[in-house]
């Protein structure tokens, strides 16, 4: 199978110059792949390393040593290098990541927020709203609210308009970011459909999930990311 | 899609080498060299005195440098030096082919005309002669901007800070331009007026695939706009890159200090 994600040795610390440059650390020897149609759990306690790996995948945080090669346009690119032109086309087409919150743009309604990645790769605005409109129902997002900006939301409903804008485009990479975290019972269940459903559609993802429950629902593998702790 | 080939392509539409200026014996800017790709937004963001809004000069052509240069691809796709253009290539540059957006609208308005011919008089410019056709065009464009209609008439000095800044987009915009230049365009605005204006101006950018260099201090700004940001500090350009990179995960002493000096929302 193609590895769609495959981490070698990366490397991460933090050089906290404002606290006469202290060296933090975060992860080092960073190693595994993930597959076309898998879903990667990376576990271990608060403070190991996980969202940081995320955000290295995303290329939200820099790489500093070893490879993060991204398949990309039937290529691997290594992000870790990667030029900000190179990530942002890989964003763009390739790499999409569910945070814990929503970063809101003001006066944007949320179906808009929703349907922005379809247009932005083409769709027509039309049918980006339609697909934003199906995923809100199904994440029980009522109709009334679609035309309003999230930012006045509840916590729990602006995590699922941000579900929804992360599954709602065709993605060959998601990272999630405890994407049930706020979430009840009901709405919980919507998310370990859709990330199943991208798993039949070939998606690779890697996930931070701290509920056993969830983690034992989606996880095709579990990395432990304290194999990678880098001690100070 | 627009946004799409163009952010794809692969010549750079703007090309600073080695650029400097120093007054006198006191160099403002020092060494800087960056490609601009088309529909990518640059933000250039240090404290006063970093040398930034002279760097933005230097690239807009509205001051010699003291040593390096800046090329620019004509619309014929050739890459040109700026200090060779001849005066009607530099016309059309700074009349058609470039906006640019300063921090106070009174300089890049005429305060006593009224709104409908500050910009029309862009398209005028470019040979558009028809008067129903320019009104109808400029209506056009005060309602992108969210500008009553009903207020074409009337002059800027009549018009709030916000509307006045959202008028000086619009007479920018009208002749369809590739490259926009920003200076603080926020700056002086009320908190609530700031927000609609970057609003409106994101959107403005991604459906017209423009590409952008936007000076500001305001590093909130910089990350709803901008694809990429240049620290400044000293003249010197001291850190590059995605803009959510350098705001999340800054490397130098002063980035850091920037960062962490914003007040948390």
């Amino acid at each position: 199978m193609t590895a769609m994600i495959e981490l070698a040795n990366a490397e991460k610390t933090f050089t906290m110059h404002l606290q006469g440059g202290v060296e933090l650390p975060v992860v080092r020897g960073v190693s595994f792949h993930v597959i076309a149609g898998e879903c990667v759990v990376l576990s271990g306690p608060s403070g190991a390393g996980k969202s940081s790996i995320l955000k290295m995948i995303f290329g939200n945080y820099r790489c500093d040593s070893g490879r993060i090669g991204i398949r990309h346009h039937g290529k691997v690119i290594d992000l870790a290098i990667a030029e900000p032109r190179q990530v942002l086309s890989i964003r763009r087409s390739t790499i999409g990541y569910v945070s814990q919150f929503l970063r809101a743009v003001p006066r944007v309604a949320t179906i808009d927020v929703v349907a922005e990645p379809l247009i932005v790769n083409g769709a027509a605005r039309e049918e980006a709203r339609e697909r934003a409109g199906k995923l809100l129902r199904r994440l029980n997002i009522p109709e009334r609210l679609w035309t309003l900006p999230p930012s006045t939301f509840s916590g729990g409903e602006q995590q699922r308009v941000n579900i929804a804008r992360g599954f709602i485009s065709d993605l060959p990479i998601l990272l999630l970011d405890e994407p049930t975290a706020s979430l009840d019972a009901a709405n919980r269940a919507v998310v370990v459909e859709l990330i199943a459903e991208k798993k039949t559609k070939g998606v690779a993802m890697v996930a931070i999930v701290h509920d056993d429950e969830i983690r034992h629902l989606i996880a095709d593998r579990i990395v432990d990311v304290t194999s990678f702790a880098a001690a100070a | 899609m627009s946004e799409l080939s163009s952010l794809d392509n692969d010549q750079p539409l703007l090309v600073a080498e080695g650029l400097a200026k120093n007054y006198g014996r006191l160099p403002a800017c020092r060494d800087v060299s960056f490609a601009l790709y088309p529909g990518e937004v640059l933000a250039i963001v240090g404290e006063s005195g970093s040398g930034k809004s002279t760097l933005l000069q230097l690239l807009s052509a509205q001051l010699a440098p003291s040593a390096g240069r800046v090329s620019y691809r004509m619309r014929d796709g050739v890459l040109r030096d700026l200090a060779e253009l001849g005066e009607a290539e530099r016309r059309f540059l700074f009349r058609t082919d470039w906006g640019f957006v300063h921090q106070d609208p009174a300089q890049g308005l005429r305060m006593g005309v009224s709104a409908g011919a500050n910009v029309g008089e862009r398209l005028m410019a470019v040979g558009w002669n028809h008067y129903g056709r320019i009104r109808d065009t400029a209506s056009t464009w005060l309602d992108r901007v969210e500008i009553d209609v009903g207020r074409i008439d009337d002059a800027p000095k009549t018009y709030s800070g916000g509307m006045r800044q959202r008028l000086q987009i619009a007479r920018n915009l009208v002749t369809e331009p590739r490259l926009v230049f920003m200076d603080e365009p926020t700056g002086g605005l009320d908190v609530s007026v700031q927000a609609r204006l970057l609003d409106l101006m994101r959107n403005l950018v991604s459906e017209l695939g423009l590409a952008a260099i936007v000076v500001t201090h305001d590093l909130a700004v910089a990350r709803l706009l901008s694809h990429r940001v240049m620290v400044m500090k000293g003249g010197r350009v001291i850190e590059t890159g995605l803009t959510d990179q350098v705001l999340d995960d800054p490397r130098e002493p002063y980035t850091q200090l920037l960062v962490s000096s914003i007040l948390p929302p």
